[in-house]
């Protein structure tokens, strides 16, 4: 045959950029002089603005009330002696979170590494002996969760894991809550001592892990065929969603007890996860349903056409494409419902917030206003950007094979 | 319901199904008998109705009136009927329609598994020589949008095939491809018919027609203009608007 008329042009790398931190400063903040010029005044800006700020945060303030009441801010009026037990859930999740790791994520180890060195320094600073102790327990048992993930893998230890995760949240209830008429070391504290971030914890885990299949029935519901199905769930959405949260915590702490007889009490706790929990499942069952409604037809089809059944094409097919769309929109609510149990408040619960305007009424730490405040956004900023972290995370996890 | 006596009783048999959306009258009177082992072209101008047609087969469609029986059970309403011929009819379709959340080999063997009930094992090793008979067992840990549109494609014939169907449905197998990877598909579907497979096809790739099927029915405007065989049709076609239709698709 005749030779090629065209000589191939080989593949070329693409033109280089300037990649070190001086080019790309010299490209993008030194170029002309109207530009350095822009640069240095915005750096003054900066420095003016900011100045004050670290100023105040590591030479004015005074972080003392923090450290004097930091056992009240993590866990309230929860009793002393009964502390161990919140050290258990945390020990728990430690190893539950490194049995994940060991057998899922495998990866990123510097971010584990990092957290474990951080508890390790931290072991070493404290003056408490017992935190030391519960430090460190805290470290092997994340470590041990890694070990034993790494050696089971996945064939052995995935469904166990799954299950470790459903069964953590109702047994760190158990744990925290103790059992009624139980003695000594397992006795029954009582919901209004629990307070601080145990508190706020507990009110956003239940409200999320309760409140997630609640609203995906109610999505699913909102789009089924039988009409009185669609119609309730539909009437529940538009209600809900109407009213704001606080209106519904402060009936669901003022009005249930009028429907109640008299003598029967429902825990204040209870009745605010319940109110969390209902409010969170109307706004969740809209966003899941935007999920829903992503879905293609033909993916339904594909389903019905293998002689799937509706039960297993939802399960199967439709709920993990939907849910995986709806992550970010997910995250974010679950970052609302964490910050908007600070609301519980009104109604007479010590959450973080709480706790920390009653150590304010104090007398004597009254003039400490800003170093609380500070110090409690700081601790839902934090969780916050974490659970924002893990979404994208998770995003990416996912992401696999998608285009 | 013209049945010929020679012949056994035919696994599909439809007479005069129609179907309306809203008010347009998509299908008009469509009867329609095929003997199991038949390989069976539809063929005709968009929007006249052949797609349809084949859907409701399935039951993805739902017809109005007539009568279609399938594997000796008649479609209706119950739910029951239809999952049961759903299970014996394969579908293939334009868009492929693959699960984009699961591997190739889950795709396969996702059927098999709940619907069937078949062990993980078995219905794993069964996709794996259904993925070697349409060519692509390396393919089989990897994701649908890893994939071209003809692997896509013949992925989605072997999880069609994974059900072990009686029938397949063909439903513009390779409309949506780019020329090159439609060959790769045919091959697939040539090598079925062959297997004595009972195929339904909408297609407008009168090379597979001419090739490999028994009858051919051109479709305009919701009903059967004209059949026969591929010889028939090419080279003596009867009505007007058959030879327009042949004269248009076979000469550019």
């Amino acid at each position: 045959m005749a030779g090629e008329l065209v000589t191939r042009q080989q593949a070329l790398p693409p033109p280089g950029e300037n990649a070190s931190l001086i080019g790309w400063a010299r490209k993008n903040l030194f170029s002309s002089w109207f530009n350095t010029l822009q640069t240095l005044l915005a750096l003054g800006l900066l420095a003016l603005l900011l100045r004050p700020a670290l100023v105040w945060l590591f030479e004015q303030a005074e972080w003392r009330v923090i450290q004097d009441n930091f056992r009240l801010l993590m866990t309230g009026q929860y009793p002393i002696d009964q502390l161990w037990r919140v050290w258990l859930c945390l020990h728990l999740l430690a190893a539950i979170l490194g049995l994940t790791w060991g057998v899922w994520v495998r990866g990123w180890w510097y971010i584990g590494g990092a957290i474990l060195l951080i508890l390790a320094v931290l072991a070493a600073l404290a003056r408490d002996p017992a935190v030391r102790l519960h430090l460190l327990i805290l470290v092997g048992s994340a470590l041990f969760g890694v070990g034993l993930g790494w050696v089971g893998g996945r064939r052995l230890l995935g469904r166990t894991l799954t299950g470790a995760w459903v069964l953590y949240f109702p047994l760190v209830l158990l744990i925290i809550r103790g059992i009624s008429g139980g003695e000594g070391e397992f006795r029954l504290v009582p919901s209004n001592f629990w307070g601080g971030l145990l508190l706020t914890f507990l009110l956003t885990v239940v409200g999320i892990v309760v409140s997630f299949p609640l609203g995906i029935l109610l999505a699913l519901g909102r789009r089924s065929q039988l009409p009185a199905i669609r119609w309730v769930s539909t009437a529940y959405i538009e209600l809900i969603r109407g009213v704001p949260l606080i209106t519904i915590l402060f009936m669901a702490s003022t009005m249930v007890p009028l429907f109640l007889p008299s003598g029967v009490t429902i825990d204040r706790v209870l009745r605010a996860m319940v109110g969390i929990t209902l409010f969170s499942a109307a706004y969740l069952a809209e966003n899941v349903r935007g999920g829903l409604q992503a879905i293609p037809h033909g993916q339904y089809e594909a389903a019905q056409a293998l002689g799937l059944s509706g039960f297993h094409t939802m399960t199967l097919i439709i709920l993990p494409q939907a849910l995986r769309i709806v992550i970010p929109v997910l995250v974010g609510q679950f970052i609302s419902l964490f910050k908007d149990t600070s609301l519980v408040t009104t109604i007479g619960l010590l959450d973080l917030l709480g706790i920390g305007r009653s150590i304010l009424a104090n007398p004597q730490y009254i003039s400490y206003q800003h170093e609380v405040l500070v110090f409690i956004t700081f601790i839902y900023w934090s969780f916050s950007f974490l659970m924002s972290l893990l979404s994208q995370r998770l995003e990416t996890a996912l992401g696999v094979g998608q285009r | 319901m013209s049945q010929s006596p020679s012949s056994t009783q035919a696994i599909i048999q439809c007479s005069d199904v129609h179907k309306w959306y809203g008010s347009y009258h998509a299908l008009r009177g469509i009867s329609m008998d095929i003997q199991a082992g038949e390989v069976v072209v539809i063929f005709g101008p968009s929007g006249s109705g052949k797609s349809t047609f084949i859907r409701t087969l399935n039951r993805l469609e739902e017809h109005q009136r007539g009568q279609i029986i399938v594997d000796g059970i008649e479609l209706t309403h119950d739910v029951r009927n239809i999952e049961r011929i759903r299970q014996e009819i394969g579908i293939v379709f334009q868009q492929f329609n693959l699960f984009p959340h699961l591997t190739v080999i889950q795709n396969i063997t996702i059927a098999p598994i709940w619907v069937r009930k078949w062990p993980r094992r078995s219905a794993e090793e069964a996709a794996m020589s259904l993925l070697e008979r349409v060519g692509i067992p390396e393919q089989a840990q990897k994701f649908p949008g890893q994939l071209s549109g003809g692997q896509q494609q013949r992925v989605a014939i072997a999880r069609a095939l994974a059900m072990q169907p009686k029938i397949m449905l063909f439903d513009e197998p390779t409309s949506a491809l780019d020329p090159e990877m439609i060959k790769e598909v045919l091959d697939v579907m040539i090598e079925l018919a062959k297997s004595g497979m009972t195929m339904v096809v909408v297609t407008h790739e009168m090379g597979f027609a001419r090739g490999v099927a028994n009858r051919m029915f051109f479709f305009d405007e919701g009903q059967v203009v004209e059949s026969g065989t591929p010889k028939e049709i090419f080279e003596t076609p009867r009505e007007e608007r058959t030879k327009l239709f042949l004269s248009q698709i076979l000469t550019h």
